[in-house]
């Protein structure tokens, strides 16, 4: 045990001691004091900063200068709505649901084997599997997959061993997703969107299944339900929520990210790469601005929607 | 919850989910070692460490990676500091408003990288502030907090009031109670709390791209040679290097974490 000196003995902290005291004995002082610099950091530079580029999306680049005007006008808004800029909105929204749905089907075997079968050691050793790879770099990560679908690569070696070219060739062969090569058709973002957020649809599917009463599976079984019938109407049903609570961070992920896009894929651009690219070299921080908040929107929908079916629990 | 054993297919599906969270670091580390230096053909058609020691002499990867330790320590320290501060008001008193700074805290996270890159890089120039060392770790330290922040309540609520109370009634005054009950209590959640920022910090690279000026830390350098390669087998190079500097904390972070849980 550590021999703990009286109070008055230790002299040098008497005046940190009296203050110390002074706010222990004044709760609301104290609360002000620990929260002025974190509401300083959040309040002022963070929401400052959001609040600033939500009010200049409501500006707009006049087109023979090329300065932003900063007056009230939905114009900006007006353009982010034009065919070409509603395209890259489905495509990027149609990227983040597919992604959603196939991490879905990938993360349930994994989910359900830690919840339902592994041993605690096993357990533990799992999670910490599948966390690993959600913290580490995300850059490399990305630049796995340029290496693997490269088109002299490792997959086209497998590709080549099992001798699946023609499979290969009918995936590349659809139209709008398809491309000479994995790595420059749409299959090379969504796998490497898959792969990167994979972990984050596991952990909360995980939580979700552990939940799941074992009694309900077994009286599912003894009133003659097969595998598939357990599954179909109590697993799922039961287990939803953790989709929803995983798929809020594949689709938000998806929709915002424009490294992915920008280093695989058929130069199709998505939501990310244009509020990028006009915010850097074209300078047009309205529609950059506005584009960063049709994800906002979108995600704010979403939450809803998810707090509706339970995810929130779930998480 | 064990039951039965799993079906084989069962087994085989959970094989192949590993499998694919980790062929692709597989795939890296073999690619580090190739001796070809433009392209990416599989299997490589041979093995060196030539480009381990040609990495040692690229001044501008060392420079990249100094600067992501130096932004990392400090984004971390900030958060420690912040995140410390605010979970200890949230945990202490109850007060209006104390969900909404956990929600607050949680929005660097929640929304995507791109909306907290561009806001605050508007917001940078609006003010006429140069982009700077500072600016990128403001940028890190506002997404940091939370992780430090969410380690430090969890630990909290764990923490017995009683060991508070027992404190205070054998006559240690409040400073005394901080500095030998809830601080050592406090000790491996701070830690585990700081790696992770760390870890984070030390990765990030969307947010970094839109906070920072001229400067280039490892994760903007890979992203550079991604896009303007010179000399690809350095990039895998480094690309272990960050595996490796980022595995290790992050290995000693749940380590700390599940020894807590198991005492």
């Amino acid at each position: 045990m550590q021999n703990i000196p009286p109070a008055s003995a230790r002299r040098p902290g008497f005046q940190l001691r009296r203050v110390v005291n002074f706010f222990y004995h004044r709760p609301r002082g104290l609360l002000a004091l620990l929260l002025l610099a974190p509401l300083l950091w959040f309040g002022v530079v963070y929401l400052g900063s959001l609040g600033a580029l939500l009010i200049q999306s409501f500006f707009h680049l006049d087109d023979f200068t090329g300065q932003v005007v900063r007056e009230f006008t939905l114009q900006t808004y007006g353009e982010l709505l034009s065919r070409s800029n509603g395209d890259i909105i489905l495509r990027t929204v149609g990227m983040a649901a597919s992604v959603t749905i196939a991490a879905a089907i990938l993360a349930f075997p994994l989910a359900y084997y830690m919840a339902r079968h592994a041993p605690p050691r096993l357990k533990a050793a799992l999670s910490l599997a599948i966390l690993l790879p959600l913290w580490s770099n995300y850059l490399v990560r990305v630049y796995s997959w340029k290496l693997i679908l490269a088109q002299e690569g490792v997959l086209s070696w497998f590709i080549r061993l099992f001798h699946l070219e023609g499979l290969l060739n009918l995936l590349l062969s659809l139209p709008s997703i398809g491309g000479t090569s994995l790595s420059v058709s749409a299959f090379g973002p969504f796998l490497a969107f898959l792969y990167l957020w994979l972990p984050y649809m596991i952990l909360p599917m995980q939580a979700a299944l552990e939940r799941v009463p074992l009694s309900l599976t077994e009286a599912s079984a003894d009133l003659g339900g097969r595998n598939w019938a357990t599954f179909r109407w109590v697993i799922l049903p039961l287990g939803f929520p953790g989709v929803v609570a995983g798929s809020i961070f594949t689709f938000s992920l998806t929709l915002g990210d424009f490294i992915v896009p920008s280093i695989l894929g058929n130069s199709s651009l998505f939501i990310g790469q244009v509020a990028y690219i006009q915010q850097g070299t074209a300078g047009n921080i309205p529609i950059a601005a506005a584009f960063t908040v049709v994800p906002m929107i979108i995600m704010t929908f979403y939450l809803i929607g998810a707090k509706r079916l339970g995810a929130f629990d779930a998480l | 919850m064990p039951s039965k054993s799993a079906p084989l297919s069962l087994k085989i599906a959970v094989g192949g989910g590993l499998l694919f969270l980790y062929f692709p670091f597989t795939v890296i580390l073999l690619y580090a070692f190739t001796t070809e230096d433009s392209a990416f053909t599989f299997p490589p058609p041979g093995l060196t460490l030539k480009w381990f020691s040609v990495a040692l002499q690229r001044q501008d990867l060392w420079q990249a990676l100094t600067l992501s330790l130096q932004v990392a320590t400090v984004a971390t320290g900030l958060a420690l500091i912040m995140g410390t501060l605010a979970a200890i008001a949230v945990y202490r008193t109850p007060f209006f408003g104390r969900e909404a700074i956990s929600f607050l805290l949680l929005l660097p996270i929640a929304l995507p990288g791109i909306v907290t890159g561009i806001a605050l890089r508007s917001a940078i120039n609006l003010t006429g502030i140069p982009f700077s060392f500072w600016t990128v770790v403001v940028g890190h330290a506002t997404f940091c907090i939370v992780v430090v922040y969410n380690n430090v309540v969890a630990r909290l609520r764990r923490t017995a009031k009683s060991q508070i109370e027992a404190s205070m009634d054998l006559g240690a005054d409040p400073l005394q109670t901080f500095r030998y009950i809830v601080l050592p209590n406090l000790a491996t959640a701070l830690l585990a709390g700081g790696m992770l920022a760390f870890a984070l910090s030390f990765d990030e690279v969307i947010v970094t791209t839109f906070t920072a000026g001229q400067q280039s830390t490892l994760p903007i350098w890979i992203l550079s040679q991604l896009t303007r390669p010179r000399q690809r087998p350095v990039t895998n190079v480094a690309a272990v290097f960050v595996i490796v500097i980022t595995f290790l904390p992050i290995l000693l972070a749940h380590r700390l974490s599940q020894d807590r849980e198991s005492t």
